[in-house]
């Protein structure tokens, strides 16, 4: 394997972490980590669907209409959520109770459709496959961690497993809505440190350039001004 | 001669004020209601409070070594957020609550957003919706006084009307929080505060004027609403913080309006077990918009 090809399967992991770096994907981060096994199953669901609906918006990059991709992707996308849902329901059905509606909301998760605008429509498949895949596996490991605190300081145990639920009572707030904002922020700012200590910049083709709604944006002028003077 | 012509720097005229001034006012305001509360609930009260404040100024103390930052203990402010945190409590609050209660203002509240006069809600008061949503079981169990056996007792607003005379209500013989029980004390704190000008009485004035105006207009109990509850305690110690409530006169009486309102209609129709805090944590979150509303215009200004 080349390394340009490795380094779009790592891209994911912490550089450009889509939850933590990106902060995409928040609605089914905060929502859903209330304990570490959700976050699992969120994020592999996520992922079987993101590789999936990257591998054919790619090979069909060519032939969707500019002006009609985002409905097109969105299709595509959909499609494989549906998939992903029958299976979860067939069989992990215990999953399917905890994630419930945010299941079928994976068809809106933006981490899908901003690598879909910003990758898969713009590379070749295996790529595609791979900057699915890291990403995928990023925001499991978010996913996965987030829902582990939250787990363990708001019910007392990691994986269903009781860790320290029998001597002292938990914090009931780390599963309600303020918790899940608490950790989620602590946890960004952590990698913003750590990527500070390390010397690392936010990733460049954030921003303007390839800001999805550039052509309406109202501030697109402002904003090139600011991409100037950096 | 040489004195009064030394060229300096504004400001040239210093009021003797100083935050540890003020604070210590605070403190010695406070002080009557937290004796009571010892005296009422026992040595419990007295660990609770010594626990919350001890807490409260370490964790202070430890985040400023942390990152190296001047040490602010000595300004009495978290000796203030602890001292407010435990008189908000129930004395059935086991101490390593109160503990993480004490860490959360400090901390999460405070010095997150940049310590004193940057906290975006007063730290107490925050602090004690985070152990109620954590805590739910623990922190609505009250004492009743000073007989430890008796397990729980509902404080005046959860009784049914009319079992507690007006007397033993405004005095504080009756079952609730640590410093919330005596109206009369915290009264006595809030005119102290008010005569040595640390605060403007038209925040509480407000505020318990709303509340008991709703209340006679919907026909409930208005002296169980104004001294029953944490009413007099968050009034006139928790909603008078200067760096949460609006700086200008106008801005303080909507923020005193808004709060008794919202603490009308939590009582009367939410299912929640203290108005007061969410009430004035509400109010907290506006109070950049009230000022930003209200401000004085310089004279001659054309809009």
């Amino acid at each position: 394997m080349k390394k340009g090809y490795l380094s779009y399967l790592t891209n994911g992991f912490i550089k450009e972490n889509p939850v933590l770096r990106l902060v995409l994907g928040t609605c089914p981060t905060l929502a859903v980590t209330t304990a570490a096994i959700n976050g699992i199953g969120m994020g592999v669901s996520a992922t079987i669907v993101l590789v999936c609906s990257n591998i054919v918006i790619s090979l069909l990059r060519n032939v969707i209409p500019d002006k009609v991709r985002i409905p097109a992707f969105i299709t595509v996308i959909a499609g494989f959520v549906s998939v992903v849902q029958m299976l979860v329901k067939a069989f992990l059905p215990s999953i399917d109770t905890a994630l419930g509606i945010y299941l079928p909301l994976i068809v809106v998760n933006c981490i899908i459709l901003a690598r879909a605008e910003m990758f898969a429509s713009k590379n070749s498949v295996v790529p595609s496959i791979l900057d699915g895949l890291g990403m995928g596996i990023g925001f499991t490991a978010v996913l996965t961690l987030m829902g582990a605190i939250r787990e363990l300081l708001g019910a007392g145990t990691v994986f269903g497993l009781s860790v320290t639920s029998q001597f002292i009572s938990p914090m009931i707030v780390f599963l309600l809505p303020p918790g899940g904002f608490f950790v989620f922020g602590i946890l960004v700012a952590a990698s913003n440190a750590i990527a500070k200590k390390n010397g690392k910049k936010i990733v460049e083709h954030l921003g303007c350039e390839n800001c999805p709604s550039k052509a309406m944006c109202q501030n697109a002028s402002k904003c090139e001004e600011v991409t100037a003077d950096e | 001669m040489k004195d009064v012509l030394t060229v300096s720097s504004s400001p040239h005229l210093r009021h003797p004020d100083s935050t540890a001034s003020i604070m210590g006012d605070v403190i010695l305001a406070l002080s009557p209601a937290a004796i009571f509360g010892c005296v009422l609930f026992g040595l419990k009260a007295v660990l609770l409070i010594l626990t919350c404040v001890v807490s409260a100024v370490l964790a202070e103390y430890v985040w400023n070594k942390l990152l190296k930052k001047p040490n602010s203990i000595g300004d009495l402010s978290a000796v203030v957020t602890g001292l407010l945190l435990a008189m908000n409590l129930s004395s059935a609050v086991p101490l390593w609550m109160a503990a993480i209660g004490s860490v959360v203002a400090i901390i999460v509240v405070k010095q997150m957003f940049g310590g004193l006069g940057f906290n975006f809600v007063n730290p107490a008061m925050a602090a004690r919706i985070v152990l109620l949503v954590s805590f739910p079981a623990a922190m609505t169990v009250f004492y009743e006084p000073v007989r430890y056996d008796a397990v729980t007792s509902a404080t005046p607003l959860v009784n049914a009307a009319g079992e507690i005379s007006f007397k033993e209500l405004f005095f504080g013989m009756h079952g609730g929080c640590l410093g919330e029980t005596s109206a009369f004390l915290l009264l006595i704190g809030g005119v102290y505060l008010v005569i040595r000008r640390v605060i403007k009485p038209i925040i509480p004035l407000c505020f318990i004027g709303t509340v008991a105006l709703l209340s006679l207009i919907s026909g409930g109990n208005v002296i169980t609403q104004v001294f029953g509850g944490g009413l007099m305690l968050g009034a006139i110690f928790m909603a008078t913080d200067y760096t949460t409530s609006p700086t200008t006169n106008k801005g303080k009486i909507i923020f005193g309006i808004g709060c008794g309102i919202l603490t009308f209609v939590i009582r009367e129709f939410a299912a929640l077990t203290e108005g007061v805090s969410y009430a004035i944590l509400l109010m907290n979150i506006l109070v950049p918009y009230i000022n930003k509303a209200t401000m004085h215009k310089p004279f001659g200004v054309k809009k």
